[in-house]
């Protein structure tokens, strides 16, 4: 059985095609890396393009990290820049897409992931990468942990970007966000579209076809037969 | 004869006064000129205002100048790795103003290279809009980005030669060529000193114009 997390990572990385030059927020966002496709360039903001997965234990180079100091690995082909060529790289379109986490997202795609009253944080690159890449990817779950939406109708907390966002990915649902609003992609198998809206503050719409999310293991592969 | 930059660490130390702006290269504990801000720390400057990406970690590299109150202001993209950062910003004890991180780096550039700012689409439609003119071009809204100076800017360089060339590693790049630029005295710590005419002109990553001081090799 998936947990939340392997559930939207792997269904976020099913985004990316081959050549495609992708930044991965910190946290879940970041854990997609492990699913892409070869081919894929993954892009972070203080100055490299071209990472893989994090060196094995006692091959960390302090020169090689990500944005959060977390230690990398280079591919081939990989490419160190300064801050203010990373952020023409962002901003400048070169990127295929941006996926951040978020504290609130909102129908119209108002995204809020940087800041909450009584916590100074700051926002990074994050409002940079939100305008700047050519597919914003929103990866939550869909609840806050005691429940509550966080997919509502209006974003109260101090927005990251106005109208940004693409697409919402969570464990529940892949959304797409429209000029008529939130239109329901794909739905988790066993999930009814009441459900769903039911834990969703914003209005969804539903159309006639939506496709499976991710296809349930049959009881055959799940016993190994 | 190319002028050499090589200072001895008290020679620094002597430049450092109080109520001066300083820019500092790094991005949270990576590429951070450890050794030059231990020397600013032990100045005893005070009432300096900063300008870096972050404020490093609790007590390391940016964060030794949270820590000894040395700061009273902080202009960054991020304080989220430094609770007393945090905390002091709450309280109104350091005056931190957040900026984006790509609107920081082109602010800082443009500082440098005689820009009056940039236009840029981050920020539109958020907070940023309270502290930054809104310009329309072309149908399209933009915030301006004015530029940014410092009195002296901090780098880490993985290596100079005596001339003030530099070189940057991996990651380790990052603000350190844009602050390089913006300051009216930019002082480099380099991992290794070379003699002038030792790095290839194709190679160069911050010309050597751009440097005033190189702490010595021995730190001393």
């Amino acid at each position: 059985m998936k947990n939340n997390r392997e559930i939207i990572t792997q269904r976020v990385a099913r985004f990316f095609n081959p050549g495609d030059v992708v930044n991965l927020g910190i946290g879940m966002p970041e854990l997609a890396g492990n699913y892409i496709a070869d081919g894929v360039l993954l892009h972070t903001e203080n100055g490299l393009l071209g990472y893989g997965p994090r060196p094995e234990p006692g091959k960390e180079d302090e020169d090689f990290v990500g944005a959060g100091k977390q230690y990398l690995t280079i591919v081939k082909g990989a490419a160190c820049f300064d801050s203010a060529t990373s952020f023409a790289i962002v901003r400048g379109g070169h990127l295929a897409a941006t996926v951040l986490g978020a504290l609130q997202v909102d129908e119209k795609g108002n995204l809020a992931n940087w800041t909450m009253p009584g916590k100074m944080v700051g926002m990074g690159g994050a409002m940079d990468l939100v305008v700047g890449a050519r597919k914003v990817i929103v990866c939550t779950e869909h609840t806050t942990k005691d429940g509550s939406p966080k997919i509502i109708k209006n974003c109260t907390l101090p927005l990251t970007g106005a109208g940004v966002v693409n697409i919402i990915v969570t464990e529940l649902c892949v959304l797409d966000v429209t000029k008529g609003g939130l239109v329901v992609r794909e739905i988790a198998p066993g999930i009814t579209p009441q459900e769903l809206q039911s834990k969703t503050e914003a209005t969804l719409i539903f159309p006639e076809k939506i496709a499976p999310m991710y296809s349930e293991p049959s009881v055959a592969s799940q016993s190994g037969n | 004869m190319m002028v050499n930059k090589v200072y001895r660490r008290n020679e620094i130390i002597g430049k450092f006064v109080d109520g001066q702006r300083i820019m500092i290269g790094g991005f949270a504990t990576k590429g951070v000129p450890d050794k030059l801000i231990d020397a600013l720390v032990e100045s005893g400057a005070k009432n300096l205002s900063i300008i870096s990406n972050d404020t490093g970690d609790p007590g390391v590299g940016q964060g030794k100048l949270v820590r000894s109150r040395q700061a009273v202001k902080y202009l960054c993209s991020h304080i989220g790795r430094n609770p007393e950062a945090g905390t002091l910003g709450l309280s109104g004890e350091m005056d931190v103003e957040l900026c984006p991180q790509g609107t920081l780096a082109e602010r800082i550039r443009c500082g440098g290279s005689g820009l009056g700012g940039v236009l840029t689409k981050t920020g539109v439609g958020t907070v940023m809009e309270d502290s930054a003119p809104k310009l329309e071009v072309d149908g399209e809204s933009y915030l301006l980005a004015k530029p940014l100076r410092a009195d002296i800017a901090l780098v880490k360089a993985q290596k100079a030669d005596t001339f003030g060339n530099l070189l940057y590693h991996g990651t380790s790049r990052n603000f350190n060529p844009l602050v390089a630029m913006a300051a009216d005295l930019v002082i480099v710590e380099a991992e290794e000193i070379v003699p002038v005419g030792t790095i290839d002109p194709d190679y160069v990553m911050t010309p050597g114009v751009f440097v005033h001081m190189i702490l010595a090799q021995d730190g001393k």
